[in-house]
C-alpha cells in the first residue's frame, strides 16, 4: 500500500501549465531553394537536356527544307516550316533499289511485331504458370535451362537458325522471323511471368483446384485477371525490342520483308546523291515513334507493373 | 461409420519424411483439432486429405470411399485457408459461386445455396463487394462461405482464425462452434492455439514430426497426458515438471526429489512402475492450491514466491522447488507478493508420472 502513494503521478494541472506553447507548430516548413534542391534539380536538369537535345536536332532538322540546313546552325529552329522531308521519308525515299520511302518496311515490321508480341506473350505466360503452380517432374531442370537460354549470346544461334529455317522453307519469310523473336523471347518472358506468378499467393491455387477448377480454368478466371500488370511489362518489352530489331529482320526476313529499322538504314546510308539530312531526320523520327509513343503511353504502367506483387486475396 | 480415415499415411519432400505412416479415424459429425508445434506436418495431412498433395504411401478413405487418387473436387470435401484466399477479382457472390459454376450447377440452385451460406454467415450485404474491400473477419466468413456452398461432408480448416486480432479470433471462434452444431458435418481444423483447440475440439489429436502423440477428448489430453511431449504442449502457463525417482516403501509407492516426497499410493497407473527408474512428476499449476484447502489435501509443501503475475481472471506466481521454477495458479483476489512464503498443497491423484528416458506416462 505504502508503494502505491510514492509512485503516484504528478498533478495535471502544475505539469501543463510549465509548457511553452509557442515555437514550431504543425507541418515543417520547406525551403524551395535550399542547397540540395538545387543540387538535385540542377542535375536533373542537366541529364534532360543532355538527353533531349538530340531529339530537338531531329525534330527541327526534319522539318527544315535543305538550303536552310546547308546554312549550318543545327541549333536554330526553322524559319520556314516544311513537311515535305517527312512524305518524302515515308512514301518516296529511295532504299537501295527500291523507291517507295519507309511505308513498306512499316508495313512488314506491324506483320513481324503483331504475331510475335502475341504468340510469345501467350506462350510464356502459360509457361511460366504452368512453372509456378504446376510442378511436374523435371520442371526444376526446364526452368535452370531456360534461365540459361535467357544469358546465352544470341550471335551463337544465328548461324544454326539460318540453317534450320532454310532447311524447314521458312527462311526469308515473315514467318521465319517472326518465329525467332518468339524463342528469343522466350526465357526472359517465362522468367517475367514465373516470378509474377511466384508471388501469387499458392494457397489460391489451392482453393480453386478445391472448387474444381482445372489448368485452364486456373489460368483463365484466376491468374489471368490478377496478371494485368505484368502483362503490360511483357508487352513493352516486346514491342520495344522487336520494333527495334534490327540484326534479326537483316538476317531472316528477306529483302522484300525488311523491317523499318532496316529500310532505315537503307535510306541514311544510301550512297546516291546528296545526303538529304532533313529526310534522314524525318525517317528515323518515323521509326522511333512506336517505342517513344508506348513509352509515353504505358511509361507509369511499366513502372507499375514491374513493382506490383501479386494483389492479395 | 467414420467419415475420415487415414491409412498408414506417409509423405515425403524428396527425402524429407514429413508424415510417417499416420494412421487416424474421424467420426461422422466429429470437430476434430490437428494440434501441435509449428512444422510438425499439420497442413501437410490436410493437404493431403483435400488432395492438394501426393501421397507416397497409404490410403484415404472419405465417407467409405477410396480417395487416394481422386481430385480434390471429387473427394466431397471443403478447405478454408488461413490467408482466406479470396479471389481478388471477382465479388464476394462470384468467389461464392465459382465451384458451383465450374461443376455446372443450374442457375436457380446456385442462387438458393448462396443465399443460404449468405443468411447462416451473416454477409447478406457484402454479396455484391470485392474482397478488398472486406475486413479480414469478412473475408475470413466469406472463405468458409466457400465450403459452405459446395454442400460437403467434410469441412478442412488450416488455422482459418489465425490471421485475425485477439477479440474477433474470440467471436469467430464461437461462430465456428455453432456452425458445426447446426450443420453437423465433420470438421478437421488445424491450429496451433490451444485455446482454440480446447474450446473447439470433440478430439483433439496433438502431432508432433509427423506422427500422432495423442488422440483424445480435450479433457483427457488435458488432465491425462500420453506423455511428457502432450504434457508439456498442452497448458499456458505450462505443467510443472520436477525431476526425481520412483521408490517403493512399505508396500507403496513414493515420487522422490530433493525436497519432495510424494506418496503415489492414490495415483492411476497406467503401466507397472519400476523401483529406482528416473522420474519426472508433472503437475498443473492451477492444481496446486494455497489457502485454507490445503489443510485436507495429501500433499504439503512450503514455498518462496519469487514473481507475481496477475492476468486478469487469475494469478500465476512463481517459485522453486526442486532445483526447477515450479510456478501456480491461484484466484486473482489471493493477496500475493513477491518473497512472501506460503503452504500450498496438492494431491496426487491429479498429477502426472512420466517416465524421464522415453516420456511415457506411468
Ligand atoms: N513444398 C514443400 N517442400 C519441402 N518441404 C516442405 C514443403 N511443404 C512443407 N514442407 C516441410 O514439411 C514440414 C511440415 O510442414 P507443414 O506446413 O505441414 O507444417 P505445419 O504443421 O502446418 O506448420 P505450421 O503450424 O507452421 O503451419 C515442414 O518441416 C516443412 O518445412
Ligand atoms: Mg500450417
Amino acid at each position: 500500500m505504502k508503494d502505491v502513494k510514492k509512485r503516484s503521478l504528478p498533478v495535471n494541472s502544475a505539469s501543463t501549465s510549465s509548457i511553452d506553447f509557442t515555437g514550431p507548430n504543425g507541418p515543417k516548413p520547406k525551403r524551395v531553394f535550399s542547397t540540395r534542391n538545387i543540387v538535385v534539380y540542377g542535375f536533373l536538369i542537366l541529364a534532360a537536356m543532355y538527353y533531349l537535345l538530340p531529339l530537338y536536332v531531329m525534330v527541327v532538322t526534319s522539318l527544315k527544307g535543305m538550303p536552310e540546313i546547308r546554312m549550318g546552325n543545327i541549333f536554330s529552329p526553322p524559319m520556314e516550316i516544311t513537311f515535305e522531308p517527312w512524305v518524302k521519308a515515308w512514301d518516296s525515299a529511295c532504299t537501295g533499289l527500291y523507291c517507295e520511302g519507309l511505308k513498306v518496311g512499316f508495313w512488314n515490321s506491324v506483320q513481324i511485331l503483331i504475331p510475335s508480341t502475341v504468340i510469345s506473350i501467350v506462350i510464356a505466360s502459360v509457361n511460366g504458370y504452368a512453372l509456378s503452380f504446376w510442378r511436374f517432374k523435371g520442371s526444376e531442370i526446364f526452368f535452370t535451362i531456360l534461365l540459361f537460354g535467357a544469358f546465352i549470346p544470341y550471335q551463337v544461334l544465328i548461324y544454326p537458325l539460318v540453317i534450320i529455317l532454310r532447311e524447314t522453307g521458312l527462311f526469308s519469310s515473315l514467318a521465319g522471323v517472326t518465329l525467332v523473336h518468339v524463342i528469343f523471347g522466350m526465357p526472359i518472358l517465362t522468367l517475367l511471368f514465373r516470378n509474377y506468378f511466384a508471388s501469387v499467393p499458392v494457397e489460391l491455387f489451392k482453393a480453386a483446384r478445391v472448387d474444381g477448377a482445372g489448368f485452364w480454368r486456373i489460368f483463365g478466371q484466376i491468374m489471368l485477371p490478377m496478371s494485368l500488370p505484368i502483362f503490360i511489362v511483357a508487352i513493352i518489352i516486346q514491342i520495344t525490342g522487336i520494333w527495334n530489331d534490327f540484326l534479326f529482320g537483316v538476317i531472316y526476313a528477306g529483302t522484300k520483308n525488311f523491317p523499318m529499322t532496316v529500310q532505315l538504314n537503307n535510306i541514311v546510308n544510301s550512297t546516291q546523291g546528296v545526303k538529304e539530312y532533313n529526310v534522314n531526320m524525318a525517317a528515323t523520327l518515323l521509326t522511333a515513334a512506336l517505342p517513344l509513343f508506348v513509352y509515353f503511353v504505358s511509361g507509369k504502367l511499366f513502372v507499375r507493373g514491374i513493382a506490383a506483387g501479386a494483389v492479395k486475396g | 461409420m467414420s467419415s475420415v480415415s487415414i491409412n498408414d499415411l506417409s509423405l515425403s519432400f524428396g527425402n524429407v519424411e514429413v508424415l510417417k505412416s499416420l494412421n487416424l479415424d474421424v467420426a461422422e459429425g466429429e470437430f476434430l483439432v490437428l494440434l501441435g508445434p509449428s512444422g510438425c506436418g499439420k497442413s501437410t495431412l490436410l493437404n493431403c486429405i483435400a488432395g492438394l498433395l501426393d501421397v507416397s504411401a497409404g490410403q484415404i478413405f472419405i465417407n467409405g470411399k477410396n480417395v487416394t487418387w481422386e481430385e480434390p473436387k471429387d473427394r466431397g470435401i471443403g478447405m478454408v485457408f488461413q490467408s482466406y484466399a479470396l479471389y481478388p477479382q471477382m465479388t464476394v457472390e462470384k468467389n461464392l459461386s465459382f465451384g458451383l459454376r465450374v461443376a455446372r450447377l443450374p442457375k436457380d440452385e446456385i442462387r438458393k445455396r448462396i443465399d443460404r451460406a449468405a443468411e447462416i454467415l451473416q454477409i447478406q450485404e457484402l454479396l455484391k463487394r470485392k474482397p478488398a474491400a472486406l475486413s479480414g473477419g469478412q473475408r475470413q466468413r466469406v472463405a468458409i462461405g466457400r465450403a459452405l456452398v459446395r454442400d460437403v461432408d467434410v469441412f478442412l480448416f488450416d488455422e482459418p482464425l489465425s490471421n485475425l486480432d485477439a477479440k474477433l479470433r474470440t467471436d469467430l471462434r464461437v461462430e465456428l462452434k455453432r456452425l458445426h452444431q447446426r450443420l453437423g458435418n465433420t470438421m478437421i481444423y488445424v491450429t496451433h492455439d490451444q485455446i482454440e483447440a480446447l474450446t473447439l475440439a470433440d478430439r483433439i489429436a496433438i502431432m508432433k514430426d509427423g506422427l500422432i502423440q495423442q488422440l483424445d477428448s480435450p479433457k483427457t489430453i488435458y488432465n491425462r497426458p500420453d506423455n511428457r511431449f502432450v504434457a508439456g504442449f498442452i497448458g499456458s502457463p505450462g505443467m510443472n515438471f520436477i525431476q526425481g525417482s520412483l521408490a517403493f516403501i512399505d508396500d507403496s509407492w513414493f515420487f522422490q526429489s530433493r525436497d519432495l516426497s510424494v506418496s503415489l499410493a492414490t495415483y492411476p497407473f497406467t503401466q507397472q512402475p519400476i523401483e529406482g527408474a528416473p522420474v519426472e512428476f508433472g503437475l498443473r499449476p492451477e492444481h496446486v492450491l494455497i489457502g485454507q484447502n490445503v489443510a485436507d489435501l495429501p500433499v504439503q509443501l512450503n514455498l518462496d514466491i519469487e514473481l507475481v503475475e496477475p492476468m486478469g481472471a487469475d494469478t500465476v506466481a512463481w517459485s522453486q522447488l526442486s532445483g526447477t521454477s515450479f510456478t501456480l495458479r491461484v484466484d486473482s483476489d489471493t493477496a500475493l507478493s513477491s518473497g512472501q512464503r506460503i503452504l500450498a498443497g496438492f494431491d496426487p491423484v491429479r498429477a502426472s508420472v512420466f517416465l524421464s528416458d522415453s516420456g511415457i506416462r506411468l
